[in-house]
């Protein structure tokens, strides 16, 4: 557990100094109480979904279900899965092709650096905060001209171009930190760029590319506004359809809620197996300074 | 330069790299021939980038140039040619009654935003920091709700914070009125004047984790020796967080403002989950989702779009940069 565990740091600090049995149960208490708080929204997801269409009442909102039911779940399933499947088709492409890039950029700006590479790296992040709505109107102005639009791809495009900076970014730490004496061995033996990474830098990648894989699939399955601008009905991915199920008002609670609850569930998962990745892809997005 | 593969190799002492990384390999003799390879060496890397600095060009810088040249055009509808019109539309912005409502909703949001998840973020990190039973199950919760998208947490938190009153409420207000806490029955996102305050809950509660983790790795950056001479000169255990950890933190603060103010600003999937396009919290992001879609107003909303660039750009190029050049300077 521990090892895999997600927002895993260093031992703690200080152990035994200054923490009295009194303050560390204090300590616990107040984590116990805070911790009741974030499971509030979990628990009504979870039970709330169970519920039958007779119990998702505002009466019984806050009890547990007298009669556990799966009919919130197989109607929520059958709303949702085209839309889920829509959000594997575009998300896993996205996550390849930019850790891809992100690899080989992090690679040569970490280590085979050109004249105005910090420049280059600079303007890089920048997009990475760019709002998107800066470059919406544009991009669907561009995609409808060349008659890209439909389909998947102009998502694609959007999460795999946008996706570009912070790729870079994981991939350029982890490559500074890896000892450099492997990859001037490599160059002094007279192997040129591609050969270093091929047979050096890329056998020793794993880490950096599941930690941008992660990232990339995430943030791709859950954005919202890039596929409100750039899908039509048939390419929504699950948050859009996740917002038209719950946006309706006709739609029961039971249903909504086992709906939110399948939208999320992939990327919780993965959170929940990978932690460690997933963490250190978050770290990635603040730049320590 | 991510504070996760730094922290621990600074707490460790450090197996990282006694000298800076590889610039091009160091011909010694001959400073001709130095230059002349020199610039074969870096070529390739050049090469190996440029599609990345081509799609960057065009998708980044290529499309914002584009959307301000629309911004400062007159072309109102879709099928229309526009003129230059210098900063008209940015002006006319302001005298509309939605776009100033709509920029406070958002300075609100912002303000309680992050304030809340910097507060209850480095509450949570200062509990852990001292290691306790189940740290493990705490972190993994704390930080959970990031792996959810906000729509979703938009639909939970809208049920949550449904505004019925007492006799017929649901969500947070049926379990006060269950409580018999009847005088925290309120309207919510609804409230006309600190709705927007309400609205902030969902996106402190999916991001207070993210700050407490990176509170959590710079707490256990900060040398145990700092500690120990502090507490040798009589610091009480407070004493040693105000005037030891904490100005070592300032950086990890800067970053989680920059981080949480620049998503706060452009706040859409949140607000369309929670409220739709209810004016009473409207926000930039969905007054430019509605000049596109049921406006179609392209001027108009690429000149609400400029005004979120460059509200986000005023801050985070001077942290880039600064950044960028502290890393350089640093000899990483």
């Amino acid at each position: 557990m521990t090892q895999s565990a997600p927002g895993r740091v260093n031992a703690p600090s200080g152990v035994g100094a200054g923490s009295s049995p009194r303050g560390r149960a204090v300590r616990f208490t107040v984590l116990l109480v805070l911790a009741a708080l974030f499971l509030l929204p979990m628990y009504v997801l979870a039970v709330t979904g169970f519920k039958p269409f007779s119990e998702a009442t505002a009466a019984r909102a806050w009890l547990l279900p007298r009669e556990w039911s799966l009919e919130g779940w197989s109607t929520a399933w059958s709303a949702l899965a085209p839309g889920l499947w829509n959000s594997v088709r575009m998300a896993v492409p996205s996550a390849v092709i930019s850790a891809v890039l992100g690899s080989m950029n992090g690679y040569v700006l970490a280590r085979w650096r050109f004249p105005g590479a910090d420049t280059v790296f600079t303007l890089f992040l920048f997009g990475m905060f760019i709002p998107y709505q800066a470059v919406m109107i544009p991009l669907q102005q561009m995609l409808v001209n060349g008659g890209l639009m439909g389909g998947l791809f102009p998502l694609i495009l959007a999460h795999t171009v946008y996706g570009i900076p912070i790729c870079t970014l994981i991939f350029r730490n982890y490559y500074a930190s890896i000892p450099g004496s492997l990859i001037e061995a490599a160059r002094v033996d007279g192997a040129g760029l591609l050969r270093t990474y091929a047979h050096v830098v890329l056998p020793v990648s794993a880490p950096a590319f599941a930690v941008t894989l992660i990232w990339q699939f995430t943030s791709a399955w859950n954005d919202f506004l890039f596929a409100v601008f750039l899908t039509g009905p048939n390419s929504w991915p699950v948050t859009v359809q996740l917002n038209n199920v719950a946006g309706s008002m006709v739609v029961p609670y039971n249903q909504q809620m086992a709906a939110a609850v399948l939208a999320s569930l992939p990327t919780l998962l993965i959170y929940l197996v990978l932690g460690r990745y997933f963490m250190r892809g978050l770290m990635a997005g603040a730049l320590k300074g | 330069m991510s504070a996760s593969t730094d922290s621990g190799a600074a707490a460790h002492g450090g197996p990282g790299h006694p000298k800076r990384p590889v610039t091009g390999p160091r011909a010694r003799p001959g400073r001709f021939r130095r230059a002349a390879t020199r610039a074969r060496t870096w070529l390739p890397g050049l090469l190996l980038v440029s599609p990345s600095i081509l799609l960057i060009g065009v998708f980044v810088y290529g499309m914002i140039g584009w959307n301000t040249q629309l911004a400062l055009s007159d072309k109102h509808a879709p099928i229309q040619d526009g003129s230059f019109v210098g900063l008209t539309n940015f002006v006319q912005l302001w005298q509309e009654a939605r776009w100033p409502a709509a920029v406070t909703n958002a300075v609100v949001f912002t303000v309680v935003f992050v304030g809340g998840a910097l507060f209850l973020g480095w509450l949570l990190g200062l509990l852990l920091d001292k290691g306790i039973r189940g740290e493990a199950v705490f972190r993994t919760l704390f930080l959970a709700p990031m792996a959810v998208s906000f729509i979703a947490t938009g639909v939970v938190w809208r049920w949550l914070m449904n505004p019925a009153p007492a006799e017929r409420a649901t969500g947070l207000n049926a379990l006060f009125v269950h409580l018999n806490l009847d005088f925290l029955v309120n309207d919510w996102w609804t409230a006309p004047d600190l709705g927007m305050a309400a609205m902030a809950l969902p996106a402190v509660w999916q991001l207070a984790g993210y700050v407490m983790a990176l509170f959590l790795a710079g707490f256990r950056g900060v040398p145990e020796e700092l500690r120990e001479a502090a507490r040798v000169d009589g610091c009480s255990e407070w004493g040693v967080y105000w005037r030891v950890v904490m100005p070592q933190l300032r950086p990890v603060t800067l970053s989680a403002v920059i981080i949480l103010g620049h998503m706060s600003l452009k706040v859409f999937d949140l607000i369309i989950a929670v409220a739709g396009q209810q004016i009473v919290a409207d926000v930039p992001a969905v007054y430019m989702w509605a000049m596109v879609f049921e406006v179609r107003d392209p001027a108009k909303g690429a000149t609400i779009a400029s005004y979120l660039l460059l509200a986000v750009a005023v801050f985070v190029i001077p942290y880039l940069v600064w950044t960028v050049r502290k890393e350089r300077s640093e000899g990483r």
